[in-house]
């Protein structure tokens, strides 16, 4: 769904406040109009913020895993996968060793929720898709399970769903021949809860929230401390940013 | 345009099982209402005929939009129609599924969609599963 | 043609489309078993993400572009020689384009949502730009079929021709593309690649067509005229030295980048069977051996020779498109150059793929289906190459 249709849509829902029940012609009834009277004055996801996170790496511990036991439960990545490669990782830690001088890092990474991502550029049908939030999810509805996204991710931040699955989390769809990734837990973010990783961390590594309000801990942050993106050289303007790198 | 070619291809399909149930070979779906006396978002011949629209409408505006909260969702359509008995909206039975939403979209032939990625049991917390190895460490 | 003759060679047909419709549902029936358990039971993985499924699918697809060619240089160069044999490669492009394009189709997590991809098109997507391009394939080409055979439509068989010719090219330049607009892996991001596609094709194509023709000749009693042999052999040369040209710009450009040294060192030497397949089943297999059986003196006029070389170069074709597809995604993503990555998502590792007998199965139930469509086409219909050798040598058309 491109932007345009946002905007239909969002006018359709004013419109429809008004014109409840109105039957357009007869025998058709006019569904987007009456369900929109219905719905809740509920905020939707706004271009004005956008989600990002700043991972301070001189704090993350290499043998810590909190973040992606709490990925795992929060998300019910829970299923059994017998060959590790097929596994999915929403977020994974990686240690990292400089080559010409031996001083170690260790961070977690995952999807990098950029500003232009590969992924929705490749996707065929547009299941990949950038909410006005900046958040990349994977619309599993027509994910038709190509996995072209995952050859255009440049930090291979996705996996496919290689069995099928009945241990999900009611708030967390996933499923079998669909591609998915991290959603910077957009189901806690909606909530106004902060990501299940971010929240888990011991060492408060992680600071997440929006780049675009002055006045939030991680701009301000952000304006103090280097932070590096990684594969900056791409320019994609990740929304995950990390410190110590 | 689309729309029209599955309507019609779905008329062709169903074409067949309209005769076998004017021959009385199968047998009308039997509706087991999890929570009697409980209303529904919309009455009953309303539901039958667009609940798919109103889902598919509204996962739009919650996936894309981000809208929480609204009053149609499938999570409480599974919250209120779980049998009391399996706790699911899925029966898991090859044969006569009686599951709600397997009873009549079994007689309809129209395959369920839904739940390779959504959960079909009410009340399901992920916790309850184990969480998966964390895998060795190279 | 005698009454008992014409029995055997209907029973020689049948028996034929059966083993051909036999190894398609054997391809389709190994498709349902991966629909049903997930891709769970192929070699494939969050690494490899694309697998033998995909060689076989882009051997077709770009294979099937390139056997028109054989119709192009007829129609739109005006060849005589080409132009008898237009038909033909119309039909093996259309069959290996159906046959490729479910290949890629079954291989989907959801196969079942095939109305999906043809409804929802994202038009920055060079996938996206393929589900038009790949429909308007068939359509040009079966209006092409149509002004071929039908003699009240043969005014119109150049500009259709000539259509062909063109939608060829963007359809190849976007099945390269899949690969050359990736910036996120070692081996592709190349803008050399979509060029490169289309020049595999020519090879591939004339060397599927040459195969082809020659088991229609022999089914026939037919022999090629040593002249028209010729030409096509020497094409054929042409076009296995325009691909050996090509991959060997990509390496040297990569192996000038000090960021792909070390993939090369991956592909061209350490990388197992990578290596093993570019050197000995490119290399040696698909490029040199064609190429002394194309021109030395002992071998080029021996029977048999255009056909096994053709043989050969479809063997490099497939070793070729392994290495580039399955070695491309085996070799790590550099996430953090200059450092050592590890974790339990196999970063920094090279990875392993076993394709497994589903997966070699779907891709032998592509060349299935192009084979039986192929053997049904040709029977129905008139499709083979006849020379009017007198003709042609009056017309110089031999010798133009």
């Amino acid at each position: 769904m491109n932007a345009p249709d946002n905007k239909r849509r969002a006018l359709l829902a004013t419109a429809g406040v008004g014109a409840a029940g109105l039957v357009v012609a007869p025998g058709i009834r006019l569904i987007e109009a009456a369900t929109a009277a219905d719905a809740p004055k509920t905020t939707l996801a706004s271009s004005k913020v956008r989600w990002g996170m700043l991972v301070d790496t001189t704090k993350c511990k290499s043998d810590c895993n909190a973040c992606v036991t709490a990925c795992n439960k929060e998300n019910s990545i829970v299923e059994e996968v017998a060959d590790p490669r097929q596994r999915s990782q929403w977020v994974r830690k990686i240690d990292l060793v400089e080559q010409r001088t031996g001083k170690q890092h260790s961070l977690p990474m995952m999807c990098q929720h950029c500003t232009n991502p590969p992924c929705v550029d490749v996707c065929p049908t547009g299941a990949s898709f950038k909410r006005a939030d900046g958040l990349v999810l994977v619309d599993r509805h027509i994910c038709i399970g190509c996995r072209y996204c995952m050859m255009a991710c440049p930090y291979k931040a996705r996996s496919f769903v290689h069995e099928p699955l009945t241990t999900q989390n009611p708030e967390m769809p996933r499923g079998v021949g669909c591609v998915e990734s991290c959603t910077f837990c957009v189901q806690r973010i909606d909530r106004g809860l902060q990501p299940a990783c971010t929240e888990a961390c011991p060492e408060g590594a992680m600071l997440f929230g929006d780049l675009n309000d002055d006045n939030s801990a991680i701009a301000k942050r952000l304006k103090e401390v280097a932070s590096t993106q990684v594969r900056a050289e791409l320019k994609l303007d990740t929304g995950v940013r990390y410190q110590g790198i | 345009m689309s729309r029209a070619l599955t309507f019609l291809a779905a008329l062709t399909l169903a074409l067949p099982l309209f005769n076998a149930a004017a021959a009385g070979e199968a047998a009308k779906p039997a509706i087991v209402i999890a929570n009697p006396g409980t209303q529904c978002i919309a009455p009953p011949e309303e539901m039958r005929r667009d609940h798919m629209e109103m889902l598919k409408h509204q996962r739009n505006r919650t996936m894309r939009l981000g809208e929480r909260g609204a009053k149609v969702s499938l999570n409480a359509c599974v919250d209120c129609h779980a049998s009391k008995t399996t706790g699911s909206v899925l029966s898991g039975k090859q044969s006569n599924p009686d599951g709600f939403c397997e009873a009549c979209h079994a007689f309809a032939a129209v395959k369920l969609d839904c739940w390779d990625c959504h959960q079909p049991k009410a009340g399901y917390k992920a916790a309850e599963a184990t969480p998966a190895p964390e895998g060795s460490k190279p | 043609m005698d009454y008992a003759s014409s029995r055997a060679e209907e029973k020689k047909f049948y028996l034929l489309a059966a083993l051909g419709a036999l190894v398609s549902a054997i391809g389709i029936g190994a498709a349902l078993y991966m629909e049903h358990h997930g891709h769970a039971v192929t070699g494939m993985n969050n690494q490899i993400v694309w697998g033998l499924p995909h060689v076989f699918a882009i051997f077709l697809v770009v294979a099937a572009s390139g056997v028109l060619n054989v119709a192009s240089i007829g129609s739109v160069f005006g060849k005589t020689v080409y132009k008898t044999r237009a038909k033909l490669a119309g039909l093996l492009c259309f069959a290996m384009l159906a046959a490729g394009l479910v290949v890629i189709l079954l291989d989907l997590g959801r196969a079942d949502r095939i109305m999906v991809a043809a409804t929802h098109v994202n038009l920055t997507s060079v996938f996206g730009w393929n589900m038009i391009l790949y429909p308007g394939m068939f359509a040009i080409v079966f209006v092409y079929l149509w002004t071929l055979m039908e003699k009240r439509m043969y005014p119109y068989s150049k500009p259709a021709g000539f259509a062909a010719f063109i939608w060829r090219l963007m359809l190849t330049t976007g099945t390269g593309s899949i690969f050359g607009f990736l910036v996120a892996r070692q081996a592709y991001q190349s803008a050399v690649i979509a060029p490169m596609f289309i020049i595999m094709s020519f090879a591939w194509g004339l060397a599927v067509f040459m195969v082809v023709q020659k088991a229609m000749y022999l089914w026939n009693g037919m022999t090629l005229h040593p002249e028209i042999r010729n030409r096509l052999r020497k094409l054929l040369a042409v076009f296995v030295g325009a691909v050996f040209y090509f991959v060997a710009v990509y390496h040297l450009t990569n192996l000038y980048f000090a960021k792909q040294t070390a993939f090369e060192h991956f592909i061209l030497v350490d990388g197992g069977i990578f290596p093993q397949l570019f050197w000995g089943g490119w290399l040696c297999v698909g490029t040199l051996a064609p190429l002394a059986l194309f021109f030395l003196p002992g071998l080029k006029d021996m029977r048999g020779s255009v056909t096994l070389a053709s043989l050969l170069i479809i063997v490099g074709a497939f070793c070729q498109l392994y290495v580039f597809i399955i070695g491309g995604e085996a070799f790590p993503l550099e996430i953090f150059p200059g450092r050592t990555a590890t974790s339990t998502f196999f970063d920094g590792r090279i990875d392993q793929y076993a394709p497994s007998l589903p997966e070699i199965l779907l891709g032998l139930g592509g060349i299935g289906i192009a084979f039986t469509m192929t053997v049904v086409g040709v029977r129905v219909l008139r499709f083979l190459p006849e020379d009017n050798i007198a003709k042609l040598q009056a017309a110089g058309a031999l010798s133009d």
